[in-house]
């Protein structure tokens, strides 16, 4: 398994490399000028030239990429051409949020998930199967706004109860941090609790029809012991897949979660840089999320060896 | 990298401590405004951009010599005595006692001189002030001198320009940097203090009242008068979902946004703990600029033409959503200043004209060139304004279409200057505030230099004449009458299209006073209940 892992995290690096280069490329070849930005409306042609010249946004594209890569080499991230501040202080300001944001969206999406397509199986074809997939399906259906805005009406304008938008650090108290993420992870949970509550049932049913199941009922076994004990830690494996993909799309993709709720989070930052084409912030992300993605997937797999021990590295 | 490993470690540990310790909230005893700002403010230096959130960000933190107040009479702010020799030729200035910046160091003679250097070689006004400058001399740490090549009436109102760019004083060693690179280093004079360690972009910045600086002793008026800080905090959020920024401010979330976008007016003024008022006397102009430099508009008749049958109030109606936010304004010349006249403006008012706009096209020779109108959907004035201007070239039969984009291609791509179909652009719609176009002096796409011109490059030696003798213009009377000639000129050439003048409303909380009437939001003078 050692030598897997390695051999996995080397690829990471190769990836990272490849992900790096073809961003690099994309963002020269986008149009977009952070330098006509950077000068404002008022600017003349020639104005925005020489902020070009001062910025090196003037040079060839290998010359940029080969600083920017040595740079990376030494542990520097660039600095972000609007604000000036280095892009590792700007991913560190935002990456508590975002990961905030992702541990209690996963955290209320497993705990309500998770025990729904359970019931949903063991109860297949009743109205309360029927019922729980119905959610799902609206889950899926109603987007991630609408619902925001609907939990902001209610549970902030009406009744007074959470506040509208913002974060609290963790270092603030932990009710505060609490509240302020209460809404956000709800909004952005119900998609993913109609996703793998709808995985669960689906990976449970299979399960349930197996012979050992058979056997155990035919033991004598509780329904509990046998939903839980014996069936889930079988059905886990697609569930552990869809949790996993989940986390690394959570990482970059709560964007309209961060703004609806103004956020400071990584996906608002990258947004905003993408839309100012501050070029050091995106290459940053980028790279960041790719490292993230590639050690999620990395640990996804080696937890297919903890529930089905017929998978070896 | 590291460093950002350790954060998430801190992040683990601090998740731990702040369940056993919560914070026992330091600031409560504070008088914080919490201010939902127009945009997220991502430059800091007022000189490099003429963003207007910098611009805003300027007033927090930096002092100016002299300001505009509401009778647009330039009054000292910084400086105490001012004098002029008799010739013209010699100002001299003397710096008020106490005048700190917020490291301690006194403001000295030194660092205004650098300051205005630094200013005037990015601002139009100041590079005016500066072709007519021999020399700018400290004469002690509180007084100094300009000498000038020849009189310029219009020294004091480049030292007190109210907009982009503001002739800011920054310390020495600060405006000492070049032009062209921005600046990181918010230390200035100005009744705010900026901390900047919690200064998350995107998200928040934070003042805090300066406690060394001085205000002056009478009211404020404008960017004029005291400066008295009433609060001890300023937080500036930037909330981007105007949704949620209506929602925060109705819950008490936040005590004032900025600028409301028109659709949700109705909804904060339902609230009666909310205030919604236009503070803004000037508001701002919207504009149709052409590309001169390609066919059909380099054609003064096409231009013309789009002079019949522009009905400002359709623009007006588009961008503000509501009559009541804006109004018709037949001039180059923000209307409600001084120099706002109806001069040459026939072909603009009245009944719109389609026949007399059709007769143009054909007079121009028009042979039906595709038109592109290059639009940015994210900014709604933009994106309004584009869609009303290609229905009335359709009308009118010329091929025009959108080519849509955001507000960072929009800028890029109107720089230009190939034709359309290689990447150009014919049209483009933006708008400026008031105070950037209340004299020729400052309104800058009235500018005919040709390739040193504003975007669209249009070059007219006679309006650049007659830009010229207004700078020379001795008294207001004649200034007045040199304006008028600058805009009848520019009815017949047509730099742009004036497409009127709108407010964005501004809303705060029923505890909130003190609040200045003014073409933008300062925060002085405002208190918290």
């Amino acid at each position: 398994m050692f030598a897997y892992v390695i051999r996995r995290l080397g690829a990471t690096l190769v990836v990272m490399t490849v992900v790096a280069f073809v961003v690099f490329l994309l963002l020269y070849l986008t149009p977009g000028d952070p330098a006509a930005i950077l000068a404002g409306d008022a600017a003349t042609g020639d104005d925005i030239k020489r902020i070009r010249e001062k910025l090196g946004l003037d040079e060839p594209f290998l010359v940029r990429f080969a600083g920017w890569l040595w740079a990376l080499l030494h542990g520097d991230l660039g600095t972000s051409i609007f604000t000036n501040l280095p892009v590792t202080r700007l991913i560190e300001q935002r990456i508590e949020p975002t990961l905030s944001l992702t541990l209690l969206t996963l955290t209320i999406a497993l705990v309500v998930a998770i025990p729904l397509g359970i019931l949903a199986a063991a109860k297949a074809g009743t109205w309360i199967d029927r019922a729980v997939m119905a959610f799902s399906v609206v889950g899926f259906s109603v987007p991630v706004f609408v619902i925001a805005y609907a939990l902001i009406l209610v549970f902030s304008i009406e009744l007074d109860w959470l506040p509208v938008q913002g974060y609290r650090s963790f270092s603030e108290g932990f009710w505060e941090w609490l509240r302020h993420l209460i809404l956000p992870s709800t909004a952005l949970g119900t998609v993913y609790i109609a996703l793998i509550a709808r995985i669960t049932r689906a990976s449970m049913l299979d399960v349930l029809a197996q012979d050992y199941i058979r056997t155990a009922q035919a033991k004598g076994l509780d329904t509990g012991s046998i939903l839980v004990g014996h069936a889930l830690k079988n059905a886990a494996v697609p569930i552990m897949t869809i949790v996993g993909i989940g986390i690394a799309l959570l990482i970059g993709g709560a964007i309209v979660t961060e703004t609806v709720f103004a956020i400071p989070g990584i996906g608002r930052l990258t947004v905003d840089a993408i839309l100012r084409r501050d070029y050091p912030i995106i290459q940053g992300v980028v790279l960041l999320f790719s490292g993230a993605y590639v050690l999620i997937n990395l640990a996804v797999d080696l937890s297919y060896m903890f529930f089905d021990p017929r998978i070896r590295y | 990298m590291v460093s950002l490993m350790r954060s998430i470690a801190t992040f683990a540990a601090a998740a731990v401590f702040a369940a056993v310790f919560p914070s026992t909230g330091a600031n409560a005893q504070q008088k914080v405004l919490k201010f939902i700002a127009q945009a997220d403010l991502r430059i800091l230096d007022p000189i490099s951009t003429t963003a207007y959130i910098t611009r805003n960000h300027g007033y927090m933190v930096y002092d100016t010599l002299f300001a505009m107040d509401e009778k647009f009479q330039i009054r000292p702010q910084m400086v105490d005595k001012y004098e002029v020799s008799k010739d013209q030729l010699t100002h001299t200035f003397t710096l008020r006692d106490g005048l700190k910046f917020h490291d301690g160091a006194p403001v000295r003679s030194a660092d205004c001189i650098a300051s205005v250097d630094r200013w005037s070689k990015r601002d139009a006004l100041g590079q005016k002030l500066a072709e007519a400058t021999a020399s700018w001399s400290a004469v002690n740490d509180r007084t100094f001198t300009l000498k000038l090549k020849k009189p310029f009436p219009l020294v004091l109102d480049a030292l007190g320009k109210p907009s982009s760019n503001v002739p800011f004083i920054m310390p020495e060693r600060i405006a000492k940097t070049d032009p062209f690179k921005n600046i990181d280093d918010p230390t200035g004079s100005g009744p705010f203090r900026m901390l900047k360690a919690e200064w998350v972009p995107g998200n928040k910045v934070v003042y805090v009242k300066n406690a060394d600086y001085v205000p002056r002793k009478e009211p404020p008026s404008w960017a004029s008068g005291g400066k008295v800080v009433k609060v001890d905090r300023v937080e500036w959020l930037y909330i981007p979902d105007s949704a949620t920024a209506a929602a925060a401010l109705n819950a008490g979330e936040a005590d004032w946004w900025e600028q409301l976008p028109p659709d949700l007016i109705p909804v904060l003024a339902r609230n009666k703990s909310v205030i919604v008022k236009n503070i803004d006397p000037l508001g701002s102009m919207g504009m149709i600029r052409f590309n001169f430099l390609h066919p059909p508009f380099n054609n003064e008749k096409m231009r013309q033409a789009l002079l019949y049958v522009v009905n400002q109030r359709d623009y007006v109606l588009g961008i503000a959503g509501d009559p009541k936010n804006g109004q018709p304004c037949l001039s180059y010349f923000t209307c409600g200043t001084p120099l706002a006249s109806e001069t040459g403006a026939d072909p603009l008012k009245g009944q719109r004209n389609f026949d007399r706009a059709r007769q143009l096209v054909k007079e121009a020779g028009y042979k039906g060139e595709r038109v592109v109108i290059i639009d940015a959907t994210d900014q709604p004035i933009v994106h309004a304004q584009s869609l009303l201007t290609l229905e009335l070239l359709k009308k009118l039969g010329i091929k025009a279409e959108i080519q849509a984009g955001d507000w960072g291609t929009l800028i890029t791509r109107r720089a230009v200057k190939e034709p359309p179909e290689k990447g150009g652009w014919n049209i483009f719609h933006t708008w400026l505030v008031g105070p950037d176009m209340v004299n020729p002096a400052v309104n800058f796409p009235l500018r005919g230099t040709g390739e040193k011109a504003w975007f669209g490059w249009p070059t007219d030696s006679k309006l650049e004449e007659l830009r010229e003798a207004w700078f020379n213009a001795g008294d207001a009377a004649a200034s007045k009458k040199a304006a008028d000639a600058v805009q009848r000129r520019a009815f017949e050439f047509v730099p742009f299209v004036p497409t009127g003048q709108f407010i964005l409303p501004t809303a705060y909380r029923s505890n909130i006073s003190g609040v200045i009437i003014a073409p933008m939001a300062f925060l002085w003078n405002v208190e918290k209940k």
